[in-house]
């Protein structure tokens, strides 16, 4: 089949193309064609699946259906202001999308307390929270009072949020907690391996944290009054600068999070002292989400949450950090890849 | 079923990436060239897309109001003193410390961070175009209440055109300094190239730093150069003014006489 | 709604008001935030890294602005450097500086000085080689050298310009100093990017705080200004002010 005869209008435009008295024209017609072939190309090219090399081995009850009564329900997921909350507020947007839900997103809300009041006020109607967070910074419960077992604490936080006409739930396999951390050389140099080691020594070590932590209890309140460690300074950054400060020299020690991509990336780096005093709490995510919505929306909404998050172990969560930390991918992609890879979605 | 059930095995080792070898991203580059060329669609056109609305909206919307000032101010001389001072203080307070004056008012989101900007312009487009008026030559005025011309007529068909020059001047020093403050639009929630600067861990991407600062400079430049054609194209009919500073300084008695020397940020 | 509205924003100005006054409890829990003490601090933080930095770019613009003004030369460049400096996004450049050089209040400063250095330097460029030249053709009649024409006659008859762009870096400096915490030095500016610390209240209150000084900073600069511009100027410029 003639190429010319191929393209629509393809004829008069091969015409013209003859016929164009400058080169300058015939070239720019040239050009305009072969743009035109790329974009058909291109466009031809997505409607083949690419075949991930992860499929799911068979376990069919994994993908996510779409039910076409959800199109009606339209959900806005939010999250707070950093990396692991944009992935997470992916993975649960893109997987109610799955299932049928028409989905806005409105990440990068802020902290928990203007996340708290976007939900309240209806602008989100769910977003992902930590057990701890919401009972220590929302409810003002002391850290030492947040259960360590996961399902106690979601149980106590879901408690609270009911009282304000918010539900969460049932939390994720991994938990996220605070953690003080060091160069792994200057740990050996020190010979450190819990947080009560630094007794002694933290005189002459430089602490560096967030803005709250010096107000916080479960930060260096606490390292000060429940440790009893004083520090020969601490000075306050912004949490994403928690690794830099640790390179750069500035920062004898950091507060870093235990699902931060570099601890699993550069394990030989980056260290964390063990809490033997259980001041830090540990919280798993909990979708939050307002009582209407949920009402709204119907079975399929908690199904799919509770659904997705099955495999975000700890492993799983700092590989995703990485990815969008350290290998600088947008969120949205490396949610949409572990969806797929797990097989949640094609 | 509660969320923790072990894991179906489903992800295997292959999902666990190789990160052993160096890399220029990992390794945290200053300007890591395959990862602009990939991602720069995804990443970088939305925000810059909506930098030039915010610049566009907010310059022209500055204009219309410093235009309405000005005309008021014409032939009411006693109003241009208030008017510098009110567009002083706008100009003044910094940009941040306006959008959250404006957030128990306006909320977040794009139309605070218009209003500030615009807010932000109005004194350095005001100050020109009262500038561009007030240096028209008495001849032309003359020549033109010779001709019959009433005062309203004076001012669109005779001392409007000529202050044109000079106005452009004004809106290329605003859209400039419009385009470097936007960047801080991400901070009333309006999006922006300030969104691939500092949302979530993009204050320690160097690329990342690197690419969106020069899309704002060169963005800056884009708008300057595009406003000095224009400024150029309309002001070619005139005649070259006559220069009255004497001695050296006279190079530079056209181009800043009575005109503040800086109109700066 | 209209009618809520100019309440609520009335609520929240008196919350802010309050906060300034008053100590309170942080929204997080466990300690007191506000107050005039803690302002009074943040405050002086701020003036600190600015003054600093203000300092850095007028040792740096100032005798480059003055040789360069009175030589007649590199018009252009003062000029472009003027020009470049609006076009530099404050939020870059302190982002390049944490991103490549680290954190901290030297860092900090350095960044804010390269915002005050274009407006200084091409004022005082344009203030010096603008100064009338009967006047500085006097002064070499005298028998003045380059130097003592430089510092004793452009100087201050270019003061009043130089001035101008002294307020305006000023102001630059000022304004900027609201985004350094972002870079670990803590101002006024902290009160708006931590809410979570300092809850709603502090996040206006900040606003206002920031704003009131950069409103205070331009007033007194100009103070200084007006002290600055010798009495014949001054009665010249009354004379030919038209604008």
């Amino acid at each position: 089949m003639s190429f010319e005869k191929a393209l629509p209008g393809g004829q008069a435009w091969f015409r013209a193309l003859r016929r164009s008295p400058s080169p300058w024209l015939r070239g720019l017609f040239a050009l305009v064609a072969a743009l035109v072939l790329a974009v058909g190309v291109a466009a031809c090219g997505d409607d083949d699946d690419d075949d991930g090399g992860d499929d799911t081995g068979g376990d069919e009850s994994a993908l996510i259906e779409s039910n076409p009564d959800n199109e009606a329900v339209e959900l806005t997921i939010g999250s707070k202001n950093f990396d692991e909350q944009f992935i997470l507020g992916e993975i649960y947007a893109q997987a109610l999308e799955a299932a049928g839900y028409s989905v806005n997103t409105e990440l990068n809300l802020g902290s928990e307390v203007i996340a708290k009041r976007a939900l309240e006020e209806g602008e989100v109607d769910a977003y992902p929270e930590y057990t701890s967070t919401t009972l220590t910074s929302l409810y003002e419960v002391a850290p030492e009072d947040v259960p360590g077992d996961a399902t106690a604490a979601y149980e106590m936080a879901n408690a609270e949020l009911q009282t304000d006409g918010l539900t969460a739930f049932p939390p994720t396999p991994f938990t996220s907690a605070n953690a003080v951390g060091l160069l792994t050389e200057t740990a050996d140099e020190l010979g450190v391996e819990t947080i009560s080691d630094l007794e002694g020594v933290s005189q002459d070590l430089t602490l560096y944290g967030t803005t709250e932590c010096r107000q916080r209890i479960d930060c260096l309140l606490g390292l000060e009054a429940n440790y009893g460690l004083e520090f020969k300074g601490f000075r306050p950054v912004d949490p994403e600068l928690r690794y830099e400060v640790l390179d750069n020299g500035d920062a004898d020690l950091s507060i870093l999070f235990t699902t931060d991509g570099q601890l699993y990336t550069d394990p030989g780096t980056y260290a964390i002292l063990e809490d033997d005093q259980q001041l830090l709490p540990a919280g798993n995510v909990i979708v939050t989400a307002s009582q209407e919505a949920v009402d709204e929306a119907g079975e399929d909404f908690g199904a799919t949450i509770e659904k997705v998050q099955e495999n975000l172990t700890l492993e799983v969560m700092q590989e995703l950090n990485a990815r969008v930390s350290l290998d600088r991918e947008d969120p949205a992609d490396v949610a949409a890849d572990y969806l797929k890879a797990s097989g949640y979605i094609q | 079923m509660t969320g923790l059930a072990l894991p179906i095995a489903q992800l295997d080792e292959s999902f666990f990436r190789d990160r052993s070898e160096s890399d220029c991203i990992r390794d945290d580059g200053a300007f890591c060239l395959q990862w602009v060329i990939d991602n720069f669609g995804d990443r970088y056109v939305t925000p810059t897309l909506e930098h030039i609305v915010l610049v566009v909206v907010s310059v022209v919307l500055g204009f219309a109001i410093a235009f309405g000032m000005a005309l008021l101010s014409h032939r009411r001389s006693w109003l241009v003193p208030p008017f510098i001072g009110a567009t002083g203080v706008l100009y003044t307070i910094p940009s941040v410390a306006f959008f959250f004056l404006l957030l128990p008012i306006t909320g977040r989101g794009t139309d605070t961070a218009i209003i500030a900007l615009t807010a932000y312009n109005l004194q350095i487009i005001y100050r020109n175009i009262v500038a561009g008026l007030a240096n028209v030559p008495p001849d032309s005025k003359d020549a033109g209440r010779g001709m019959g011309m009433t005062e309203q007529q004076l001012l669109w068909k005779v001392e409007l055109p000529l202050a044109v020059p000079e106005i452009v001047a004004g809106l290329r020093i605003a859209t400039v300094s419009t385009v470097a403050i936007a960047t801080l639009a991400v901070f009333a929630g309006g999006g922006g190239l300030g969104q691939e600067i500092i949302a979530g861990s993009a204050i320690t991407f160097k690329t990342g730093i690197v690419v969106a600062g020069s899309l704002a400079i060169l963005m800056a430049i884009t708008f300057d150069v595009l406003l000095l054609l224009a400024q150029r194209r309309l002001g070619r009919w005139q005649a070259v003014r006559p220069v009255d500073s004497p001695g050296r300084g006279a190079r530079f008695g056209e181009r800043f006489r009575r005109r503040p020397a800086w109109t700066g940020r | 709604m209209s009618v809520e509205l100019p309440v609520a924003f009335l609520g929240a100005f008196g919350d802010a008001f309050e906060f300034i006054f008053n100590q309170s409890e942080s929204p997080l829990g466990g300690t007191e935030v506000g107050g005039l003490q803690q302002v009074g601090e943040l405050t002086w933080d701020h003036i600190k890294v600015s003054a600093a930095a203000l300092a850095a770019g007028l040792a740096v613009a100032l005798p480059l602005g003055l040789y360069l003004g009175h030589r007649g030369r590199g018009e252009l460049f003062a000029v472009a450097a003027g020009n470049a400096g609006r076009a530099i996004p404050e939020l870059v450049l302190i982002a390049l500086m944490v991103a490549f050089i680290g954190t901290g209040f030297l860092n900090v400063t350095i960044a804010l000085a390269i915002l005050a250095v274009p407006p200084v330097l091409t004022n005082t460029f344009v203030g010096v080689s603008q100064v009338d030249r009967t006047a500085v053709e006097a002064a070499r009649g005298m028998g003045m050298s380059e130097r003592q024409i430089a510092l004793r006659v452009e100087l201050p008859l270019a003061a009043p310009t130089i001035m101008t762009g002294v307020r305006t870096g000023a102001v630059n400096v000022v304004a900027t100093a609201t985004i350094a915490p972002l870079g670990g030095v803590l101002t006024l500016g902290d009160f708006i990017l931590s809410p979570n610390v300092y809850g709603d209240a502090g996040v206006l209150a900040g606003a206002i705080l920031v704003a009131l000084l950069a409103v205070a900073v331009e007033l007194g600069l100009a103070g200084v200004q007006w002290l600055v511009t010798p009495t014949g100027l001054k009665l010249q410029r009354a004379s030919a002010e038209t604008a």
